[in-house]
């Protein structure tokens, strides 16, 4: 079982992720309901959808950091509900997770930040270590300078192009990133763009990125998978709204998809002031009651 | 009009009987849902107990994670837990010095002082300052780094966060806590004693021969055996409740304090049962000695 999963095979057009009836659920909050997906080798997938709708889980639960409630995840044609601790320490060595705060470790300098990785999986500190951590420091524009500080003595953007290279220190053969360009200027968001870019070029990375900004999406991705908050589903719909190439966006039949794509609001505002009136209204009498109570005491 | 008022009577008392019931449900709902809740909450504490050991037992700590962490738990807290111990020491003897001397007992005072000392001050109260100082940063530290995805960064990149985080918190508060325990004696000890001899005037030749004739090898025993269970909850705790913390500044707070407080409960409830259990012990090896003071 572990030489399958440390193998490094597969033709491009297998799957190298895939998930089957993936399910998240927390007591009686449904996050994710039934999701099937395929992601092949070498394609960069953008997830999309408004917040809450469960992206950030889905990402999450593909590298085993939330472990599915229902169904399947492989990676690689291994299920990870299969595999034990040290099976999938040694396989998430081919993922790299890119935070959406970058989750740096504080208490480290960059250097020991971007070798930690490289620790962790049996490479020595050494010139080696050392000549693949400035590498992938220049990759993403930064000066060695960087190297002895520690993450809060950076801005937001070299915090973020930091934990791309450490994400990628180790070559890894599927990059997750959640929102890459979150709380970062235009420029910079085009920065990381271009990085993300230039990473999947570079070592023909499997990307699944997620994130709100559109620009984004149809700048990297070959593919768009849009996810809708469970609790607002009609019945019987799917969670995944849209699934294919960014140019359909504008053409889906979808209202919802083309409303988010646009960033609309549409109906969006009244439905959450009407659910706010209602709850308004149920309390309205209660706290009238309690007022009225405190002067008569 | 009889039956009239005799229906209202009933309807009264039973709406009585109704509220009753329901007020009655209500604090059963509440005990209910507190007593599961600590039933859950211990349940997960030795979960995480023992995967940690389990950890421990088969994977050396990195010495990059371990040397800060007894840096922080020896060396750092050494100052505090010395200068408390000292001002206990005074205080003790302060406050025992006017009632022993009503009594004509005032040269058994040096007995007094080392034994409390020794045998619980010493250790509650290192273990108290270690609670304070060391265990409220764990949590905020692991609390913090689960706020802020450091600890799926972690998972993320291999490395598992017990061992890399617990293990040698761990570690560093069950080696350490009987030195910073000794220590905590030590200046306790001269504390008394300056207090005794110097101000009261004491003779001090009577003051060292009660402290040593009535102070046993079994007594200091006592107190290092129960500092390292207090290390070992102080740790625990603390890792757990940075590790359950809640999203936001709030819930770092919350688990800070949490790590306080339960850990200063538990090490105070734990004190009474190995008390108990070393007084058996001792009295089986020991059976003709009782306590030697009075």
């Amino acid at each position: 079982m572990v030489t399958t999963v440390i193998s490094k095979s597969s033709p491009s057009d297998v799957a190298i992720i895939e998930t089957q009836g993936l399910s998240i659920r927390f007591g009686r909050q449904i996050v994710l309901h039934q999701i099937t997906l395929s992601i092949p080798r070498g394609q960069t997938v953008a997830i999309i959808g408004e917040s809450g709708c469960g992206k950030t889980m889905l990402l999450k639960s593909l590298v085993g950091l939330l472990p599915a409630t229902e169904g399947t995840v492989r990676f690689d044609g291994c299920d990870l509900k299969s595999l034990s601790e040290a099976e999938l320490t040694k396989l998430r060595r081919r993922f790299g997770f890119v935070f959406q705060n970058a989750a740096l470790f504080d208490s480290m300098s960059i250097q020991q930040n971007i070798a930690f990785p490289l620790e962790q999986h049996g490479v020595p500190p050494g010139a080696t270590a050392q000549t693949l951590i400035e590498q992938r420091l220049m990759e993403v524009g930064l000066p060695t300078s960087v190297l002895p500080k520690r993450p809060s003595q950076l801005s937001g953007g070299m915090r973020k192009r930091v934990g791309l290279a450490r994400a990628l220190i180790l070559q890894p053969e599927l990059l997750l990133y959640d929102e890459p360009t979150t709380g970062l200027d235009p420029i910079m968001s085009d920065v990381i763009n271009e990085l993300i870019l230039r990473s999947q070029r570079r070592y023909s990375v499997t990307s699944i990125v997620v994130t709100h900004d559109m620009h984004s999406a149809r700048k990297i991705a070959d593919r768009v998978i849009m996810l809708y908050p469970f609790s607002r589903l009609l019945p019987g719909e799917s969670q995944v709204l849209f699934d294919g190439a960014p140019e359909g966006l504008e053409e889906c039949k979808d209202r919802r998809v083309r409303q988010f794509v646009r960033g609309e609001a549409g109906e969006r505002l009244m439905e959450m002031l009407s659910i706010s009136n209602v709850s308004h209204v149920d309390e309205t009498p209660r706290l009238h009651d309690t007022i009225a109570r405190r002067e008569a005491e | 009009m009889q039956r009239d008022m005799g229906t209202t009577r009933k309807t009264s008392r039973d709406s009585l009987a109704g509220r009753m019931s329901q007020s009655f449900g209500k604090v059963a709902n509440a005990w209910g849902g507190v007593t599961i809740q600590g039933i859950n909450t211990l349940g997960d504490i030795s979960l995480f107990s023992w995967r940690m050991l389990m950890w421990m037992v088969t994977s050396r700590p990195r010495s990059g994670t371990l040397m800060p962490n007894l840096y922080s738990v020896g060396v750092l807290s050494l100052p505090v837990v010395a200068l408390t111990g000292t001002f206990i020491g005074m205080v003790l003897a302060l406050q025992s010095y006017h009632q022993f001397k009503t009594m004509g007992l005032e040269s058994k005072l040096g007995a007094v002082i080392t034994m409390s000392l020794v045998r619980e001050l010493g250790p509650v109260l290192a273990a108290t300052m270690l609670a304070g100082r060391v265990g409220s940063a764990m949590a905020a530290v692991i609390g913090t780094m689960r706020v802020t995805e450091q600890i799926d960064a972690l998972v993320a990149m291999g490395a598992n966060p017990i061992h890399y985080l617990v293990v040698p918190r761990f570690l560093a508060c069950v080696l350490l806590i009987p030195a910073l325990t000794i220590m905590a004696d030590f200046m306790g000890i001269v504390g008394g004693y300056f207090f005794s001899v110097i101000v009261f005037g004491i003779d001090h030749a009577q003051y060292l021969k009660n402290s040593r004739d009535f102070v046993g090898g079994f007594d200091f025993f006592t107190g290092i055996f129960k500092s390292v269970f207090f290390g070992a909850i102080i740790a625990i705790v603390s890792c757990y409740r940075g590790f359950h913390c809640q999203a936001g500044a709030e819930g770092v707070g919350r688990a800070a304090t949490s790590a306080f407080v339960e850990s200063f409960v538990m090490i105070l409830a734990v004190d009474i049962v190995l008390n108990m259990f070393l007084d058996g012990v001792h009295s089986t090896f020991w059976p003709t000695s009782g306590s030697k003071l009075f």
